[in-house]
């Protein structure tokens, strides 16, 4: 059973803090690495594959250190998120020569078997720089596979995919974590991860917002107060209204923009109390709009709460 | 050393265009010596300035240059040297491996038309032409470590590189003696007025001072470069 800890660890570039004091343990079975574009993901995910040093705190494999530790790389496959990889060999000639570095007994077999896996022996005989986006990354993992790891690391391994090799990958990934691998991938898509992962990391600002099973955190997510601004035919008797009810926490007329906004707290409620209450009171409504859906806020607030 | 690396790093270096213009610094210093080999002046004069001042002095430090971070920096920069060292390779194995491949091309690139120039201008007289060629042999051998270790050190190894060969080594060696201690083309010069017979090869470095320097130079650039592999770090897309 391959465990990844990462024990208190923090990771600045100058003053800049990349990572703060995060702890975490991922162990067999898919985990998603969620968080917005520059929470540290990336960071995370090279210290986790020993291309990064923490400046403080440590990262280790089953109690072995990752850095400077070149042992390691015989359980652990990595899919960088960067695309170059040697485009002047055929996909064949670049998952055998990953086997030949791994020294496996039979690095052809073990080539031949990656790439079955990832369905890529078609193209196996194409320079891997003609490939597409998808095509690469399937090959990348076809790299990361070839040496059989009990870890794998992905870092945003669906961008760029169209949605028939999203669903490939993701199949192919579940697979992986039902065997009892430890998958960790990197994702600041919510859909993306939670199609896949039952057990999520959030990380925001360099920060462990949450850790835990997707659904618990997911209605966390949604049952956070939500901010609205809306534009009626009369927003002062509609804000009235509104805050008659237990679902809206507090009502801000807003003169400058001439709208109300309104802090809800049970977001189901509050969908369906507006249309309800300006149906009954002969308000029109004319604009509705959220103020916090952006991922970032929705982070945010994990952070905080 | 590694075959895989060796054969992924040969590919790299010699399979694109840099395999084309990797010719054209042979087939320049061949082509004077043709054109002036053929012309009716002082044979020892025209050998030495093109053997010794364009030759070790100019075309091999810059062919070194192009090889050795050749070899190590375009990988590193692009980021598909990560697929050597998530490996359970000794990073002292992909160093010397690369580095092999590169001495390999210096010699086969600067080393061997030097030899093949000086025989057309001057013939084997004197020991001449053997003794630029084993001068470039060694010069370039450590070039090459030395240029692979900026390659890993820094993103700017070409400008380093160029400002050392040119204007620390041609420049600031020319006019002041003490530079020529710390010269790589003084080195080799001093290994191939050792070979060529006396008075043949001018060198300003004694050779029992050049030899050690010669090796130190070698492997602390094999173990610098090893060591930068270890701990080489990836800059995130964050």
């Amino acid at each position: 059973m391959a465990v990844i800890t990462i024990d208190k660890v923090s990771r600045w570039f100058g003053n800049v803090v990349a990572v703060n004091d995060v702890s975490m343990s991922i162990g067999p079975g898919v985990t998603g690495l969620l968080g917005p574009n520059g929470a540290g993901k990336s960071t995370l995910i090279h210290l986790m594959s020993g291309f990064l040093a923490p400046s403080a705190g440590t990262v280790t494999l089953d109690g072995a250190p990752i850095w400077r530790n070149q042992q390691v790389y015989r359980q652990i496959g990595l899919v960088p998120e960067r695309e170059s990889m040697y485009d002047y060999l055929t996909g064949w000639e670049f998952v055998l020569a990953n086997a030949e570095l791994h020294r496996l007994a039979d690095p052809a077999a073990a080539a031949r078997r990656a790439l079955e896996l990832v369905e890529m022996t078609y193209a196996q005989e194409r320079r891997t720089g003609t490939y597409s986006k998808g095509m690469k990354q399937r090959v990348k993992m076809a790299s990361a596979l070839v040496h059989d790891p009990a870890v794998l690391l992905l870092d945003e391994p669906f961008n760029g995919m169209d949605p028939r090799q999203r669903l490939q990958l993701m199949e192919l990934l579940r697979r992986f974590g039902a065997e009892g691998r430890t998958v960790l991938f990197s994702s600041h898509i919510l859909e993306e991860v939670e199609q896949l992962a039952r057990h999520i990391e959030v990380v925001v600002a360099g920060r462990h917002a949450a850790s835990g099973d997707f659904r618990r955190i997911r209605r966390l997510m949604t049952n956070r107060p939500h901010r609205y601004l809306v534009r009626s035919s009369d927003d002062r008797r509609l804000a009235a209204a509104l805050i008659a009810d237990a679902s809206t926490a507090g009502i801000e007329l807003d003169w400058t923009e001439r709208a109300l906004r309104v802090q809800a707290i049970d977001f189901e409620g509050f969908t369906t109390l507006l249309p309800r209450v300006a149906q009954q009171a002969g308000i029109r409504l004319l604009t509705v709009s959220p103020a916090d859906e952006s991922l970032e806020s929705v982070f945010s607030y994990l952070v905080s709460s | 050393m590694n075959l895989t690396v060796v054969r992924l790093t040969v590919r790299g270096l010699l399979g694109r265009r840099r395999g084309v213009l990797l010719l054209v610094v042979p087939l320049l210093l061949l082509l004077i010596a043709a054109v002036a080999g053929g012309s009716h002046g002082d044979k020892h004069e025209l050998a030495v300035r093109l053997l010794g001042t364009l030759g070790l002095g100019t075309l091999v430090p810059i062919l070194c240059l192009v090889v050795g971070t050749g070899v190590i920096a375009t990988e590193i920069d692009d980021g598909s040297i990560v697929y050597l060292l998530a490996k359970p390779l000794p990073r002292w194995q992909i160093v010397t491996s690369k580095l092999a491949v590169a001495v390999l091309t210096c010699w086969l690139f600067a080393a061997l038309p030097v030899l093949l120039a000086g025989l057309i201008v001057y013939g084997g007289g004197g020991g001449l032409a053997l003794g630029y060629f084993t001068g470039t042999l060694v010069a370039s051998a450590v070039y090459s470590a030395l240029f692979l270790l900026l390659g890993t050190v820094t993103r700017n190894a070409v400008v380093v590189g160029l400002a050392y060969a040119l204007v620390w080594e041609s420049l600031i060696g020319n006019f002041v003696s003490g530079a020529r201690t710390l010269s790589v083309q003084q080195w080799g010069l001093s290994v191939g007025r050792a070979v060529a017979a006396p008075g043949e090869i001018t060198a300003h470095l004694a050779l029992g001072a050049a030899v050690p320097l010669l090796l130190v130079v070698a492997l602390a650039s094999v173990l610098g470069a090893a060591h930068r592999l270890a701990g080489l770090t990836l800059a995130g897309e964050e």
